[in-house]
């Protein structure tokens, strides 16, 4: 049977490893390389590095740290930040990364997202939804390089990136992000239910259990970055992955 | 010494890092007369078939594949789309293939219902259904997997291990000196590093 994925999910601000809470407020968590061994070595599902600086700064990604990651890497590693071009995507691709992670240039270059995946194939190319609470309500597509919500229903946004050949959804609530309080299940189920690829939710997972909640609402796969950096009240920084055993049990019944 | 054939469709960094680690020899080309006296053959791949075909055609790379592998008897190993160029043909695509092996392509069907998604993504297990010297019996080995379309062999006896979703379907074939993986050792930790490692380790077939 396909084992729900668990992907730790990281955050780049200037080469640093950093996390933040509701897409703001980045704290200094460490230097990436060393965390990304130390997942290399916990045996995680598939990483996902993100850099949250680049798109908003204008910068193109950081080829020769990702390079650097990507060395490290026994398993998928998926990038994004700063991709605006082919030429990015691929010169990322032939460093080692196997998923590329579109988010401001889906939403303002959706061509980018045809052109990767007719070369590289859909499963290659993951676009990510941010959606955040309106002022008046409703769940609103966010643009993060610009700090504005969109009008374009989510639904819609996503079924054109699908048609444009995305092979995978990264499902981010912005309010969520960084709270550990529990992922939008919401928000999973009915964006699952009108999605024919792979959805990977993120935002709010602070336990297991909240992980199971998401995959049961129709998540193929759940990233987290609070989750596994932070340990205890306090949010001291700890690394950690739960054991294979653990998410084997976790994921044994039903889902 | 493995020879990770380069036809401009790929992640071959990925393989060569994997292949270093566990201690073997590798060269990345896609040079026809290299790999036509190559020792032993590694065919990556991702993307789609027709574009893998017409890739290998062009280059000549097809032909210095068929001298060194049928001809010569080099051991080659086919990951993932390199897998299914080994077969007579894809439903993804026009173009025969290599067609090594009495085997075809064929797409994942399943009904809206089933609430499987595709392509078929992540970890999964292997269920062994023969000896082979590539992948062993190992309790809880896990191997990652992304693809939408898998290979049918005509003869059973080419099947070495099946996986399962939605139907069992063949996760890695052998014959003779042919071998083909649809996951992805190369990103399969240690279960991964272990096929990777007995490929290097293989003498002859």
């Amino acid at each position: 049977m396909l084992k729900h994925r668990i992907i730790p999910c990281l955050l780049l601000s200037d080469g640093g490893l950093v996390k933040t809470l509701k897409f703001k407020d980045p704290k200094y968590v460490g230097d990436p390389i060393n965390a990304i061994r130390i997942f290399n070595e916990k045996e995680v599902d598939e990483l996902m590095v993100l850099d949250i600086g680049a798109s908003k700064a204008g910068r193109e990604p950081d080829f020769d740290l990702v390079a650097q990651f990507a060395e490290e890497c026994f398993m998928p590693l998926c990038y994004g930040g700063g991709v605006r071009t082919f030429a990015h995507a691929r010169r990322l691709f032939s460093s080692g990364v196997e998923k590329i992670c579109l988010q401001s240039a889906a939403l303002e270059n959706p061509a980018l997202i045809s052109q990767i995946a007719d070369h590289y194939g859909s499963q290659a190319v993951v676009v990510s939804a941010d959606v955040k609470k309106g002022w008046l309500g409703g769940k609103k597509l966010f643009a993060s390089r610009t700090g504005k919500t969109l009008d374009t229903p989510v639904s819609d946004f996503l079924a054109r990136c699908v048609e444009a050949g995305a092979g995978e959804v990264l499902l981010n609530s912005v309010d969520r992000d960084g709270t550990m309080e529990g992922m939008d299940v919401e928000l999973i189920n009915e964006t699952s239910i009108r999605l024919p690829v792979p959805l990977i939710a993120v935002g709010g997972a602070g336990s297991l259990a909240d992980m199971k909640a998401a995959v049961d609402a129709g998540a193929s796969a759940v990233a987290a970055g609070a989750f596994f950096v932070f340990h205890g009240p306090h949010r001291a920084v700890l690394i950690t992955y739960p054991k294979y055993e653990e998410l084997e049990a976790l994921f044994a019944n039903g889902a | 010494m493995i020879t990770i054939v380069d036809y401009g469709i790929g992640n071959l960094n990925s393989v060569a890092n994997m292949i270093l680690h566990v201690g073997g020899e590798c060269r990345i080309t896609g040079d026809a007369g290299e790999i036509a006296s190559a020792k032993k053959l590694l065919l990556p791949g991702v993307g789609a078939f027709d574009r893998g075909m017409e890739a290998l055609r062009e280059s000549g790379i097809a032909e210095a594949l068929s001298v060194a592998v049928l001809e010569r008897g080099v051991p080659a190993l086919g990951i993932c789309l390199g897998m299914q160029l080994m077969t007579k043909r894809s439903e993804e695509g026009h173009l025969p293939g290599l067609g090594w092996l009495d085997a075809e392509v064929v797409k994942f069907r399943f009904s809206a219902d089933s609430g499987l998604k595709i392509p078929h993504m992540g970890w999964n297990t292997l269920s062994i259904r023969r000896d082979n010297p590539l992948i062993l019996p190992e309790e809880r080995q896990r191997f990652y997997f992304v693809h939408s379309y898998y290979v049918v062999c005509a003869d059973e006896s080419d099947v070495t291990a099946t996986c399962d979703y939605g139907c069992d379907f063949v996760a890695a074939f052998a014959r003779g000196n042919i071998f083909g993986a649809q996951f992805h050792p190369e990103k399969s930790h240690r279960f991964g590093m272990a096929v990777m490692r007995n490929f290097s380790e293989m003498i002859s077939c």
